[in-house]
């Protein structure tokens, strides 16, 4: 049982610097909304994307049979994130592809799709964005901004670059930046998609294709990463579709299956500049880039609380990287709360119904909504 | 590990309100206002406590999830790792007290421990079971190993790799170059005054750096 929801469209005129000192002369934002905002508007709460997911957090997308949110297991009546008394919020960053303005969308300069033209944006960027959203929607202080992998990386830096509007920055399975390896990976997937033919520098919707191969290579890499060995181990063993080897180059085993599944299904709805924008800016992000490599210093504007958590098998947002963050807090003196979270599943573990991870969520939101009253 | 180690699983789970005897006198020795690391922190009681009670504020640090859930639900601020490998990430910190509640005997690098304890903060708390207390003594002369309610472990599965007399521990203290400011002796919760090296079944310690 779940409930409907339907996408809002927020249109912005006027430039929007970035930081890479381009602008957006114009631009939409799609977002959906869950709960009501109290009259103090007091109890609000964003949720922050990652990669490859939208604005369409949790509910059944209105008029469809299955569009359920990525995160309905999370944010809901009843959830840990729980929609009877918070009013939650999804917004889809600038440059993805499911709504708000990106590569895909016409630029108003030239009358045809921005594809390559469409500006680099980093993740303080999308931040920006999210203020102004605020701002349309009376909101001043967020209760909580939350987010997991690249929505943690968004929360935090909520905390830095909006002081005083986050009460409470919950920031799971995420890093301060991104490990060499980490870049490495996202630098295959890129070459994967532009070295497929069908890219055509970033301009094949002008030519009616799509670098499906590209993007689907990206996909599994890094779905891979976002696995455990272990997991996959369980998962698919050594298991083959045939009995005996076929001796062949044919997906023999389950696991080859699974991959190519779920890199042709990622390819059919994904957008390959939207992917290179997206890693780009995970990249990008380093708050201490500023400040001689030193986190507590780039996090000292933050007066918010924090929610920080990792799993112990996740190897691509490893708890190491939450330990820096944790160790930056406390150097602070922050009031933080820390959870390594025993979970097999690797990095996906954030987006799974865990029963530890969601009773730790539930209690500290639960903490959340008496401070509110 | 740690706090665990006091608590029989067929006690019930004190109230909010009730501190257990050893928390309570450590509590007494916190001032108010105080900023507190708690390592091996359990449910958070005592920080709850200092919280409410006192006004001050702090973390504590626990491995055990289930005891980490607790202190969340008691809106303590806790850090999910080990005593020792978090300490490394307090490092920067600048606490008015440390505390380490009958868990000392459970770490590795002890004395390291301690110092880390004294560097990291003004003041330094720790209570540990007494292996000197009669009952071990006697339980030996049996020829066979203690088994108590503070350390209900069989010597082939117990956490406990340090475990100490309160004449071994003072001398470490003074090694260390750590002045005592405060102790008091338990027997199950009563305080011990007379023979306390064999009475005392839990010894607790306020110490500072000389």
């Amino acid at each position: 049982m779940t409930f409907e929801v339907r996408a809002q469209r927020c249109r912005f005129d006027g430039p929007l610097a970035l930081q890479s000192g381009a602008s957006l002369a114009s631009y939409e934002l799609v977002y959906e909304t869950y709960g009501e905002l109290n009259d103090a508007r007091s109890n609000a709460v964003l949720v922050c994307h990652a990669l490859n997911a939208s604005h369409h957090v949790a509910g059944l997308t209105s008029g469809t049979r299955d569009d359920i949110g990525w995160w309905d297991n999370m944010v809901g009546p009843g959830k840990p994130v729980d929609t009877d008394r918070l009013f939650v919020i999804g917004v889809n960053n600038p440059g993805s592809c499911f709504g708000s303005t990106g590569p895909m969308s016409i630029n108003p300069a030239t009358g045809r799709p921005y594809g390559p033209e469409f500006p680099v944006l980093t993740v303080e960027d999308w931040v920006r964005c999210q203020a102004l959203l605020a701002d349309r929607l009376g909101i001043e202080r967020f209760a909580a901004v939350m987010g997991g992998s690249l929505g943690g990386m968004q929360a935090l830096a909520w905390s830095y670059l909006y002081p005083e509007r986050i009460g409470h920055c919950v920031a799971i399975a995420t890093a301060a930046r991104l490990t060499t390896q980490n870049i490495a990976f996202n630098e295959v997937a890129r070459r994967a998609i532009v070295t497929d033919p069908a890219f055509h520098g970033g301009r094949f919707y002008d030519k009616g294709v799509v670098p499906v191969h590209g993007l689907a290579v990206a996909r599994m890499i890094g779905h891979i990463t976002y696995l455990s060995d272990d997991g996959m181990a369980e998962r698919f063993g050594r298991l083959r579709k045939a009995e005996g080897y076929g001796f062949s180059y044919e997906a023999e085993f389950e696991v080859e299956s699974y991959l190519r599944y779920q890199g042709e299904k990622f390819s059919s709805y994904f957008d390959a500049n939207t992917y290179l924008l997206i890693t780009r800016a995970l990249d990008y992000f380093d708050p201490a880039r500023h400040h001689g490599g030193d986190l507590a210093r780039a996090l000292a504007s933050a007066t918010c609380d924090f929610f920080i958590a990792s799993f112990s098998t996740d190897w691509r947002f490893a708890p190491a990287r939450s330990h820096e963050i944790v160790k930056a807090l406390l150097t602070n003196q922050r009031p933080v709360t820390y959870a390594e979270i025993e979970a097999p599943h690797g990095h996906d573990a954030f987006l799974l119904d865990d029963p530890q991870y969601h009773a730790l969520i539930r209690a500290y939101f639960e903490r959340i909504v008496v401070s509110l009253s | 590990m740690t706090r665990a180690l006091t608590v029989h699983p067929e006690d019930p789970v004190p109230a909010v309100s009730v501190l257990r005897p050893d928390l309570a006198r450590i509590a007494d020795w916190i001032g108010s206002g105080s900023n507190v690391l708690d390592l091996g922190c359990g449910d958070g009681a005592l920080l709850a406590h200092l919280k409410s009670a006192k006004n001050c504020s702090g973390y504590g640090v626990e491995i055990d999830a289930a005891e980490v859930l607790a202190c969340v639900r008691r809106g303590v601020d806790v850090v999910q790792r080990n005593i020792e490998d978090g300490l490394g990430m307090f490092s920067g910190g600048r606490f008015d007290v440390c505390v380490l509640s009958m868990a000392i005997q459970a770490t590795h690098q002890t004395e390291q421990v301690l110092r880390e304890m004294s560097r990291i903060a003004r003041v330094g708390i720790v209570s540990f079971p007494n292996f000197g207390h009669w009952y071990h003594l006697w339980s030996i002369m049996r020829g066979r190993m203690p088994i108590t309610r503070q350390m209900p472990y069989q010597w082939y599965n117990t956490p406990n790799l340090h475990l100490t007399t309160i004449r071994d521990f003072e001398l470490l203290l003074s090694l260390l170059n750590l002045d005592i400011e405060e102790r008091v002796f338990l027997d199950e919760g009563r305080e011990v005054r007379s023979l306390v090296s064999k009475r005392a079944t839990q010894a607790i310690y306020r110490f500072r750096r000389h």
